[in-house]
C-alpha cells in the first residue's frame, strides 16, 4: 500500500490512521481468530453442560418411570406397602381426579375473569388499566407458597377480623381450587391481553363505523378473532396450574379415596410426588417416579397441544 | 389516543364497560385481600417480636424465638449458587442457540428448553432427591472437599441433602428461563449489525462481545432478574433437598433452610404464634420477590414472557 508519500506534500493522517488500524488488525488477527475460536467453543461447552442435566432429568423420569405404568396404576387407589408384598402401592386413580376436580374449579373461575380482564387491559388505555397490568405481572411473579397462605386463611380457617367474618370450611379440594385459580387469573390476563392486542384496529374499527356498540364488537369481532390466542393462554396457564404443589401443600388434606366432593378433603398428583418422595417407604419413593412421568406427560401434552392447536387454527382461518 | 379516550367513557356502552370492570375489579379485590391476610397472619409474630424477626439469629419453637437471620442467609445463599452457574452457562448456551447452531436444531433445542420451563418443580425436587443426593453425598461435595482441603466454606461432613445441593438444583430450574429470556434477546440484535460488524474485520466473538451482548444487554439483565425472583421463592423443589435446620449453615455440605422452605415444612403442625411468623416470612419472602420482579419487568418484554408461562 502507499501512503502517498510524496515529495513536498504532508502525509494524509486520516491515510495513515486507516494504515495504522489495518497494520494492527493484521498483527493481531491470528491471536484474534484464536480467541475467538475459544470463546465460541466455550459458549458450546455451556451449551452442552446445561442440556445434561435437563436430558438427564428426563432420562431418570422415563428410566424409572415409565415401568410403574399399568391399568392397575391409574385405577386403584393407593394403600401403604404392607410386609407381605412390600411393593405393593397401589394406584393413583384418588389424584387423578382429585387434581381433575381441583383444576377444573379454578380453571371454571380463573378462565372468565382473567379473560374478561385480559380484554379490559386490551381495551382500556386509562392509568387504572396501568396500575392493574403492573399488579398483574407482579402477581405471576410472586412465590406460589405465598397463595397457599392466603387459601388457607381465608378457606381452611377462615377470615375473623374487624368484625368481618366469615367461616372457613376446612381442608377442602375448593381451598387448593381457590389457590390454584387466583394464581391462574394472571397469566391468563397478560396472555390474553397479548392475544386480544393482537387483533388489528381496523377490524375492529370497521365494527364499530357500522353502528355497533363496543360490547357487540368484542363479543362479535374482537373475541372470535383472537381465540386462538386466548386458547393458547388458557392452556398454558393450565399447564402450569396442574403443577403448581406448593399453593396446595397443606389446603387440601390428603385423601386415599376417590373424592368428588370438593368440600371434601381430596388427593393431587403434584401433592402425591411429594408426599411419596419424602416418605420412608422404598416402594413408594420409586412410585414417585411413575406419577411424575405422569404429571410431566399431561403438562407437556397440554402445553404441546396448545400451540399446536393454536398454529392449526390460525391456518385453518386463512 | 383522543378517540380511544372517547371510547372509554361508560356512557358509549354502560353494559361492556360494566363486565369489563367487574372481573377487573374482582381480580383487584382478591389481590388486596391477599395482601391483607397475609399481613394480618403476621401481626402476632411482629407484636411478639419485632424487627428482632428480621435480624435475630435464633428461630425456634420451643422457646418462642422467631429470627430469621439464618433463613433469609440460606435463601440468599442458595439463589447465589444457583446464579453463579446459571449466568455464565445460561448467556452463554443462549449464545451458542442463536449463532452456533444450525437452522433445524437452533429450533429443536430452543422449544425443548421451552417444554423444561414448564416441567412442575416438584419433579425437579424428585430428581434432586432421589438421584442428585445420592451423587452429591458420595462424590461431588467428598470431592470439593478433598480440592479445598476441606476449608471453609466446604468442611466436611458430607450430607447430600444440603445447601450446595439446593443452589443445584435452583440452577437446573432457573437455566431453561435464564437460556429461553436470553436467547430472544440476542435473536432481536438486527443481522445488518452482526455482518456489518463482521465486514470491517470482527472476529466472530469480537462481534458479539461488542455488538450482540451490548445490544441485548437490558433482555439478559430482565432475564437474570425474573430468574432471581424465581430462585428466591422457590418452594417444594428447595423444601426437598435442602433438610429443615434453621440455624446459620456452617458449611456448604449442611443443611440449611430457606424463607419459602420453611413456610412449607413447618406450617402444618406449627403453634398459633408459629403460624404468624411463617406469616412474617411469607411477608418478608413476598417483598423481597415483588421488588426484584417489579425491577426485571422493565427490562424483558421479550417473546417467551409474553405467554406469561416463564
Amino acid at each position: 500500500m502507499t501512503t502517498g508519500v510524496v515529495e513536498g506534500i504532508p502525509p494524509d493522517p486520516i491515510l495513515e490512521r486507516r494504515e495504522m488500524v489495518q497494520r494492527v488488525a493484521r498483527k493481531t488477527l491470528d491471536r484474534r481468530i484464536v480467541v475467538s475460536g475459544a470463546m465460541i467453543g466455550l459458549c458450546g461447552v455451556a451449551l452442552v453442560l446445561a442440556v445434561i442435566p435437563l436430558f438427564a432429568i428426563l432420562y431418570s423420569l422415563v428410566q424409572k418411570g415409565i415401568h410403574w405404568w399399568s391399568i392397575d396404576f391409574f385405577t386403584k387407589v393407593p394403600q401403604f406397602p404392607s410386609l407381605i408384598d412390600p411393593n405393593d402401592v397401589g394406584g393413583i386413580s384418588n389424584a387423578i381426579v382429585g387434581s381433575l376436580v381441583i383444576d377444573g374449579i379454578a380453571a371454571l373461575f380463573a378462565i372468565p375473569i382473567g379473560i374478561v380482564a385480559g380484554l379490559f387491559l386490551a381495551e382500556s388505555e386509562s392509568k387504572l388499566a396501568g396500575l392493574l397490568r403492573t399488579t398483574a405481572e407482579i402477581m405471576t411473579g410472586l412465590p406460589s407458597i405465598l397463595l397457599g397462605i392466603f387459601a388457607y386463611q381465608m378457606i381452611v380457617i377462615g377470615f375473623d377480623q374487624w368484625g368481618i367474618k366469615l367461616p372457613g370450611i376446612g381442608f377442602s379440594g375448593i381451598a387448593g381450587s381457590f389457590a390454584i385459580g387466583v394464581l391462574m387469573i394472571p397469566v391468563i390476563m397478560k396472555a390474553s391481553e397479548t392475544a386480544l392486542r393482537g387483533v388489528p384496529s381496523t377490524i375492529r374499527e370497521a365494527g364499530l363505523a357500522l353502528g355497533a356498540r363496543r360490547g357487540v364488537v368484542a363479543r362479535k369481532v374482537v373475541i372470535p378473532t383472537a381465540l386462538p390466542g386466548l386458547i393458547t393462554a388458557v392452556l398454558l396457564a393450565l399447564s402450569r396450574a396442574v403443577g403448581e404443589t406448593a399453593p396446595i401443600l397443606w389446603v387440601i388434606g390428603a385423601s386415599t379415596m376417590v373424592e368428588l366432593n370438593p368440600k371434601k378433603e381430596m388427593a393431587s398428583m403434584p401433592l402425591q410426588i411429594f408426599q411419596s418422595a419424602t416418605s420412608p417407604y422404598v416402594a413408594l419413593r420409586e412410585e414417585a417416579w411413575g406419577i411424575a412421568l405422569f404429571l410431566v406427560f399431561v403438562v407437556l401434552v397440554i402445553n404441546l397441544g396448545s400451540r399446536l392447536f393454536a398454529a392449526w387454527l390460525q391456518r385453518e382461518r386463512r | 389516543m383522543t378517540e380511544k379516550s372517547k371510547d372509554f367513557s361508560v356512557k358509549s356502552d354502560w353494559a361492556h364497560w360494566s363486565v369489563l370492570y367487574g372481573a377487573s375489579g374482582l381480580f383487584a379485590l382478591i389481590c388486596a385481600v391477599f395482601l391483607i391476610s397475609i399481613i394480618v397472619s403476621s401481626i402476632p409474630a411482629w407484636s411478639h417480636s419485632g424487627a428482632s424477626i428480621i435480624y435475630g439469629r435464633v428461630w425456634s419453637q420451643s422457646t418462642n424465638s422467631f429470627g430469621a437471620l439464618a433463613i433469609i442467609t440460606g435463601t440468599l445463599a442458595t439463589t447465589a449458587i444457583a446464579l453463579f452457574f446459571a449466568i455464565p452457562i445460561g448467556v452463554g448456551s443462549a449464545i451458542a442457540i442463536v449463532h452456533l447452531l444450525p437452522g433445524r436444531l437452533k429450533i429443536l433445542l430452543s422449544s425443548l428448553v421451552e417444554l423444561l420451563a414448564a416441567v412442575p418443580s416438584v419433579v425437579y425436587g424428585l430428581w434432586g432427591l432421589l438421584v442428585l443426593a445420592p451423587w452429591f453425598e458420595k462424590t461431588v461435595e467428598p470431592g470439593l472437599a478433598g480440592i479445598t482441603g476441606g476449608r471453609f466454606p466446604f468442611q466436611a461432613p458430607p450430607e447430600g441433602v444440603s445447601l450446595l445441593l439446593a443452589g443445584g438444583v435452583l440452577f437446573v430450574m432457573i437455566l431453561p428461563m435464564i437460556v429461553a429470556l436470553s436467547r430472544d434477546a440476542i435473536a432481536v440484535v438486527p443481522n445488518e449489525q452482526f455482518e456489518g460488524a463482521l465486514s470491517v474485520g470482527a472476529t466472530k466473538w469480537q462481534v458479539i462481545r461488542k455488538v450482540v451482548l451490548p445490544g441485548a444487554r437490558t433482555g439478559i439483565v430482565g432475564a437474570v432478574t425474573l430468574a432471581t425472583a424465581r430462585a428466591l421463592g422457590e418452594t417444594v423443589a428447595v423444601a426437598m433437598v435442602i433438610g429443615l435446620n434453621p440455624l446459620f449453615p456452617p458449611s456448604l455440605f449442611s443443611t440449611a433452610s430457606t424463607l419459602a422452605s420453611t413456610i412449607a415444612l413447618q406450617f402444618q403442625d406449627a403453634t398459633p404464634l408459629q403460624v404468624a411468623a411463617l406469616g412474617a416470612l411469607a411477608l418478608i419472602l413476598m417483598a423481597m420477590t415483588a421488588i426484584v420482579n417489579w425491577f426485571g419487568r422493565r427490562f424483558v418484554r421479550g417473546s417467551a414472557f409474553r405467554a406469561g408461562v416463564i
